[in-house]
């Protein structure tokens, strides 16, 4: 506890010299991107019209209202008018404001229009809201993978300093290959979030249910940050989006990686895996996909989450533990993590029943890779 | 707290009864007013409380202060608290002082409803705000409680929520049947609909509001219960439901609930400057129907809300089209005040100051509300501190300032003491340098691209979010120095005439200062 405050405390004095460092000010982060493709562009200049119209007619009706202030107080005008109706005028300011508004209204649908397209993209990107990450499944390339934030928690609990992007870093990016149309498929998992790039002007919210659609075509490459923008729970400060927009070959290069990755890792489903190897990898899992919920000791959060540690379940239920991991608990915020990989499934379960003192109390059993595969085999 | 009113000529009838029991079985519409005013007050220091750790969170990045689970159910509550017990109680109390006094009614239509439906509300906040020491914490997600985060996910204490919204709807809607009813029958001979006093007609529409939409948000916080205990599946995909139904349905409660919260206040503000630039209300008709025309179009505009849910190109354009026309009555509405300050002989006076900062900086959140309701652009501004900044600025110098405009200019009326003007105008100033260093940064924030409900940011975000909590804090503490101004004028001062205004106009400034216990037993005559 005291330790904790004295974190807390070097934390607050690291993060007061990081105030003095100059190159850290932005004083002048005032206005929205002109981003990097053509709409986003279009959205900037309808942005920067609205907000000339609105000082423009600020300017006139705030410059008689502050006249007024100066010029009729009672010292300098002791009686006041009497008038207190003029159809005339009334007419004038009802019907003037309306055609601004038509005015304003035109480019706004024109836009609106363009950005409505949800014909099928160049590539085609299933992306998936999770508490508290990304998933996302390039549907031509069958590629898949998770995209959560890489910031160190020292860094957000202040106990070294914060580096350049801090909070907008994941541990892997999304890779878009540039001037080809690329549609995003968008929803969620268990609550809504809402997946919002701005350098692309694009901010759909992801549903469970339900399938969103959004396209760009990016002009420029170079890498894109974005942020979850719907209130999903906890961590939902802490999922954000980078995309990596690269040339044509790179990203060729790029999906012939991923998908020999992916090779590998079903080969690893068959290997005989050690309990000591399943729990190094479990760890890891642990770390990206229950520590939000579950805690790092497994403890929980009383009266949301429950514990890992010393759970009935964990110490001695071996087929429930499994069940839960693949089908979720019902009306619980406890979702199914079937998405994850055998090999993914296995070390987890393996690390929570191994550790804080599990294996003692109850049987000790690992689950290994060949487990799941049985597990997923239709039932008869 | 008694002396407010204790202080009565004794030529009128009986007075009120003595000790606790006075406040408990009150039937007594100034009384009843004394009681709303008070208990906002209280949760509007309670919600401030609030804001003030969530801008101390915010006052650098990185996470210092709370944790994350918590600082979501602060800003849960710090809305639900100032929206349900802040400015709607403050509104109503408003309404039980000053309707019955303006239309020359001896009281409220309703009285023993009128005891009813405030000694309900504290019961209500009680409970909400308990649900901060249960397991699993307060509701944690966010004032508009979308599901299926406030359903399937949400902590144990959210059917205590739903439990405590449905009584603040019952007040609410007990409220506004009090008010329509008396003013339907109880206004003084003579007096038309269209003789009378703005502040009355904007509480007549804003009833009708609240009667058309509170049983719509218990019903959807209904379907939210049946969802957690029942087993049915509105909000929820799985079983068939839909989550944007949920939205669909907040919002419909949403967008006119945002018009009673202001309302109101546009009938407070009207009658300020008519009286300190000594000259009739420019365009009276007009104001009238500016008003009816914002309520009705505030039931066809819910979905510029849900701009990114993924809607049909037909319904984000008609949603667009439909909240720009809002600006034509609005814009009247401004227009008339600006006329009627033009060529009259103005005096600044604290009510007057902090209505015509009402003026310029509701002004201002209508001009972010226009550029919100651009679909292209809101998908760029949607939940972030744009959002934040543009919904403050009609709320807190909008609502908030009429409602103090409305206590420093009636405040006379209801104690017999004028407050002390230099202490007024202090606060003024505290107040409004204080909101405007608050809340113009988050402009900034939110188009540089800071999401809403975020307990730490990026680092570009640093220098305004240090500069909005410095804001907060000098606005934070200028308000319990009007809490100290309140108590000061209600214990004594100078005493007020009857008609304490020069050029104030209207029935409630023909009764003694203060106002007797029962006022005009016989209706007055009005031409």
């Amino acid at each position: 506890m005291l330790s904790n405050y004295t974190n807390k405390l070097t934390g607050f004095l690291l993060t007061l010299s990081l105030f003095t460092n100059p190159a850290k000010a932005d004083w002048f982060a005032l206005n929205m991107t002109e981003g990097a493709t053509a709409i986003s562009e279009e959205v900037f200049n309808l942005h920067m019209l609205i907000f000339w119209i609105c000082v423009a007619i600020g300017v006139v009706v705030f410059s008689v209202m502050f006249y007024s202030m100066f010029a009729h107080t009672k010292k300098k005008n002791p009686v006041a008018a009497t008038f207190h109706e003029s159809t005339k005028v009334e007419i004038a300011w009802t019907v003037i404001p309306f055609l601004i508004l038509i005015a304003m209204a035109v480019p706004a649908s024109k836009t609106l229009t363009k950005m409505y397209d949800d014909t099928a993209g160049d590539v085609n990107i299933q992306v998936t809201g999770f508490q508290w990450k990304w998933q996302y499944r390039y549907l031509e390339d069958g590629v898949s993978f998770f995209s959560n934030l890489s910031t160190d928690m020292d860094e957000i609990y202040n106990l070294v300093p914060k580096g350049e992007n801090y909070l907008q870093e994941v541990d892997e990016a999304v890779v878009i290959p540039v001037g080809k149309k690329v549609r995003f498929l968008i929803t969620a998992n268990d609550v809504i979030h809402s997946w919002w790039v701005p350098a692309f002007a694009i901010k759909q919210d992801a549903i469970p249910g339900f399938v969103n659609t959004a396209w760009t075509k990016v002009d420029k490459v170079g890498t894109y940050r974005g942020k979850c923008t719907e209130l999903c729970g906890k961590n939902h400060g802490f999922m954000p989006i980078v995309v990596k927009v690269v040339e044509q070959d790179e990203y060729d290069l790029w999906v012939s990686d991923k998908k020999e990755a992916a090779f590998k890792l079903a080969e690893l489903t068959e290997k005989e895996w050690t309990t000591a190897e399943l729990v190094e990898r479990g760890e890891s899992v642990y770390a990206t996909n229950c520590v939000a919920c579950h805690q790092v000791n497994g403890q929980g959060i009383t009266g949301i989450f429950p514990a890992l540690a010393g759970s009935d379940i964990v110490l001695n239920d071996k087929p429930r533990n499994i069940e839960i991991l693949m089908e979720g608990v019902q009306g619980a915020a406890m979702n199914s993590f079937d998405y994850l990989s055998e090999v993914e499934l296995a070390s987890v379960i393996t690390y929570t029943r191994q550790s804080w003192g599990n294996a003692e109390k109850g049987d000790g059993e690992i689950v290994s890779p060949k487990d799941i595969v049985d597990y997923k085999k239709p039932k008869i | 707290m008694s002396a407010v009113i204790e202080n009565h000529h004794d030529d009128h009838h009986h007075g009120p009864a003595k000790g606790l029991t006075r406040w408990l079985y009150t039937t007594n519409h100034k009384d009843i007013g004394t009681l709303y005013l008070w208990f906002s007050f209280a949760m509007f220091l309670i919600g401030g409380a609030m804001a003030m750790i969530i801008r101390a969170e915010l006052f650098q990045p990185g996470m210092q202060i709370v944790e994350p689970e918590f600082y979501n159910q602060m800003i849960t509550l710090h809305g639900l608290i100032m929206i349900f017990g802040g400015v709607m109680p403050a509104f109503v109390g408003l309404a039980n002082w000053l309707v019955p006094m303006m239309i020359g009614a001896p009281d409220m239509a309703l009285p023993r409803m009128n005891n009813l439906s405030f000694w309900i509300l504290p019961f209500a906040f009680f409970i909400l705000l308990s649900s901060l020491f249960m397991e699993g914490g307060a509701p944690n997600f966010g004032w508009t409680f979308y599901a299926p985060l406030s359903t399937t996910y949400a902590p144990p204490s959210v059917t205590f929520f739903i439990f405590s919204v449905h009584i603040m709807g019952a007040s609410s809607i007990m409220g506004a049947i009090n008010v329509i009813v008396t003013i339907m029958n109880m206004r003084a001979p003579g007096m038309d609909l269209m003789k009378m006093p703005l502040f009355v007609w904007s509480w007549l529409i804003t009833a009708y509001l609240l009667i058309a939409v509170m049983p719509v948000l218990a019903g959807a916080v209904t379907m939210m219960l049946m969802d957690i205990h029942f087993g049915t599946s509105f909000f929820n995909a799985a079983g068939g439901g839909d989550p944007v139904l949920f939205q669909h349905i907040f919002w419909f409660f949403g967008h006119p609930e945002v018009y009673i919260m202001i309302l109101p206040a546009f009938g407070i503000v009207s009658h300020i400057i008519e009286t300190f630039s000594r000259k009739q209300l420019f365009g009276y008709s007009s104001m009238v129907w500016a008003m009816l025309s914002i309520a009705i179009l505030s039931f066809v505009v819910w979905a510029h809300h849900m701009f990114t849910v993924g809607m049909p190109l037909a319904a984000e354009l008609f949603f667009m089209w439909a909240t720009m026309l809002i600006a034509v009555p609005t814009g009247v509405k401004v227009f008339n005040w600006i006329a009627t300050m033009f060529r009259g002989s103005i005096t600044f006076e604290t009510p007057m100051l902090f209505a015509c900062a009402f003026v310029v900086l509701f002004t201002l959140g209508g001009f972010s509300g226009l550029m919100l309701a651009i679909t292209p652009a809101d998908f760029q501004y949607h939940d972030t501190y744009f959002v934040v900044a543009h919904f403050h600025y009609v709320l807190v110098p909008g609502a908030i300032f009429s409602i103090m405009a409305a206590v420093y200019y009636w405040i006379p009326k209801w104690s017999g003491n004028m407050y002390d003007e230099r202490l007024g105008k202090l606060h003024f100033w505290l107040s409004f340098i204080g909101v405007n260093v608050t809340f113009f940064p988050q402009h900034f924030i939110g188009l540089a691209g800071m999401p809403r409900r975020y307990p730490d940011y990026a680092l570009q975000f640093a220098d305004w979010n240090m500069v909005s909590t410095v804001g907060a804090f000098l606005f934070g503490i200028s308000q319990v120095f009007f809490l100290f101004i309140v108590i000061k004028t209600v214990m004594g001062g100078k005493k007020a005439t009857d008609q304490v205004w020069e050029g104030a106009r209207g029935l409630e400034w023909t009764v003694a200062s203060p106002a007797p216990y029962h006022t005009f037993g016989t209706p007055p005559k009005v031409d």
